[in-house]
């Protein structure tokens, strides 16, 4: 299969507009980096992620904010993996940030306040997999009925259902 | 069934202002979107959407099938495009297994997506219309969406659900008659424009109605994460076509359509000028396109052709192989986004190596535009709303999933 093997050296990505622009704001913030497939993720922690998007939207290094998602690794601890793409218009480039969490405490700051099109992703998350985002201005189930137990996107959720 | 709970959202304590609820079902809603407006005799205060009704869990059941098989789940998404849909996923996990696709696959593509784009908007045209007050233009949009659907039925066999895309091409050659049905249909299609416009952009009643509603500001659409026409309108000079090519696109020639006042009007105008530039497409796509394979040199992906089957051991096992046990997909994870006729139509493929995928998230645009909405309809009268949803051009498969 004709693809370069993932590059995760944070050295080698530094030349990356929005690493250089990362590292050069809180070093601190990012856990590591990874090129893959021409698409550059950033795993930032967990306490950083609403500054570090902050900082990339003043710096005007990235102009939108795509979509806000989520995977479940279970039973890999931490399971879950938020994942922001990132846009820059200017640029015309993409970036993801994620973020690892764990099932026990599945709880992360809200990037609503920077990013109001967050707002419906964030519930989305918040509803099929019960992660908390906080200071979200509105967090209610979206999707699922407001009595619904369960989070049906973790995958120690049956497929069918619970019978 | 707390979404029947008389009032969970809008605080009804002020005296001024009362609560009224819009749908699920109401004919303008276009599908099962609730909303909660908060009014002040006619005026829109506030404007809560409240979304689900049809939600289906395909993300969830995408995990429990092979990755050919969730091609007939991302249809179901959004009915109007199907194939637009079918492009993303496909193109996503041909990313994943970093694979090359022959050029006659890639021109067919886009001359399919391109004709689900001009479809899309003629629902769009004809019910936005119809809305508005405008009865006739919906019977001239649906006259030619049956002139497409039949192309789809010949390429097919479906008219809505065509599932045609396969991860390494396509499902099978295009029929004698196909390329002679669509340069009839690109040959004409021109002036059926011209008589959309003849009724509705000369139209007074039609400006009056579009005019200055449901504004939404450029910094305000970035914001909310407007993407498609909807954003184009109000001044964002953004199409992934053109700017992030895909499938081929940097092989085409076409406009991209903008206005500034970012009003419906104003979206009204730019969907109707990329009707005219999906033709011109569809034209250069028919005139340019190669000849040659229409599935890649992938016999553990692609499913062999039925002859081959009849005569080679080889194939047989493949084909066996590839139905009861799928292939399997480099571990990896892949945002691909593509222009929707709605907008940024993205799809993120998570593999762990396995046969299934491990998640599969549709970033759809609607669910995005509709978050504009709130804020387009604030201060508008109640009227005005019913144009604001149909200008931001929401499908609720798509939005609910």
């Amino acid at each position: 299969m004709p693809f370069a093997p993932a590059i995760t050296d944070l050295d080698q990505l530094k030349d990356r507009a929005v690493v250089a622009s990362l590292l050069g704001w809180n070093s601190a913030a990012i856990a590591g980096a990874k090129l893959d497939r021409d698409e550059l993720s950033i795993y930032i922690v967990r306490e950083s992620i609403r500054d570090a998007i902050t900082h990339l939207k003043e710096q005007k290094v990235t102009d939108f904010l795509s979509d806000v998602t989520c995977a479940d690794f279970y039973p890999r601890e931490p399971r879950f993996e938020v994942a922001y793409h990132l846009l820059s218009i200017s640029r015309k480039e993409r970036v993801r940030l994620k973020v690892k969490l764990s099932g026990e405490d599945p709880v992360i700051e809200s990037v609503t306040p920077v990013w109001p099109s967050a707002n419906f992703f964030e519930r989305e998350i918040f509803d099929l997999f019960g992660i908390r985002f906080l200071g979200h201005p509105y967090l209610r189930r979206i999707m699922m009925p407001e009595d619904w137990e369960g989070h049906p996107l973790r995958k120690d959720y049956p497929v069918e259902g619970f019978r | 069934m707390g979404h029947l709970t008389a009032n969970p959202v809008v605080d009804t304590t002020g005296d001024r202002t009362m609560v009224l609820n819009m749908g699920p079902q109401h004919p303008s809603t276009h599908g099962v979107l609730r909303l909660l407006l908060e009014i002040d005799g006619e005026i829109i205060v506030r404007m809560v959407p409240d979304i689900g009704f049809l939600h289906t869990g395909i993300e969830k059941t995408c995990e429990a099938k092979f990755y050919q098989q969730v091609v007939p789940l991302t249809d179901r998404i959004d009915y109007l495009c199907p194939m637009v849909n079918n492009l993303c996923y496909v193109l996503a996990v041909e990313k994943l297994l970093g694979m090359e696709i022959p050029p006659r696959a890639v021109w067919m593509r886009v001359l399919l997506t391109e004709l689900q784009r001009i479809s899309s908007h003629l629902v769009w045209l004809g019910t936005h219309a119809m809305d508005i007050g405008a009865m006739s233009v919906f019977l001239y949009c649906f006259r030619e969406r049956e002139d497409l659907l039949r192309i789809y039925e010949m390429v097919s066999g479906q008219r809505m659900m065509t599932s045609y895309f396969r991860i390494g091409g396509l499902a099978m050659e295009p029929p004698i008659g196909f390329f002679a049905a669509v340069k009839k249909f690109v040959d004409v299609f021109p002036e059926r424009v011209d008589e959309y416009e003849n009724l509705l952009t000369g139209n007074r009643i039609f400006i009056d109605r579009l005019k200055n509603v449901a504004k939404i500001s450029k910094e305000d659409a970035l914001a909310l994460g407007v993407t498609g026409p909807s954003l184009r309108a109000s001044g964002v000079d953004w199409d992934l076509r053109r700017d992030m090519p895909y499938c081929g696109y940097e092989n085409f020639k076409f406009k991209v359509p903008t206005a500034t006042d970012g009003d419906v009007w104003a979206r009204y105008i730019c969907r109707v000028q990329e009707l005219r530039e999906s033709q011109k497409i569809c034209r250069q796509a028919l005139e340019g396109m190669p000849s040659g394979s229409i599935k890649a040199e992938a016999p553990k992906v692609v499913l062999p052709d039925r002859e081959k089957m009849k005569t080679q051991m080889e194939a047989l096992i493949y084909h066996f192989k590839i139905v009861t046990e799928g292939f399997t997909v480099p571990a990896g994870e892949v945002y691909q986004a593509i222009e929707s006729p709605r907008g940024e139509m993205g799809y993120y493929v998570v593999s762990d190596g396995t046969a299934k995928p491990m998640r599969v998230h549709m970033r759809s645009p609607s669910y995005a535009n509709l978050q504009a909405l709130s804020k387009m309809c604030e201060g508008a009268l109640i009227a005005d709303a019913v144009a604001a949803i149909g200008s931001i051009d929401i499908v609720l498969g798509e939005i609910d999933r």
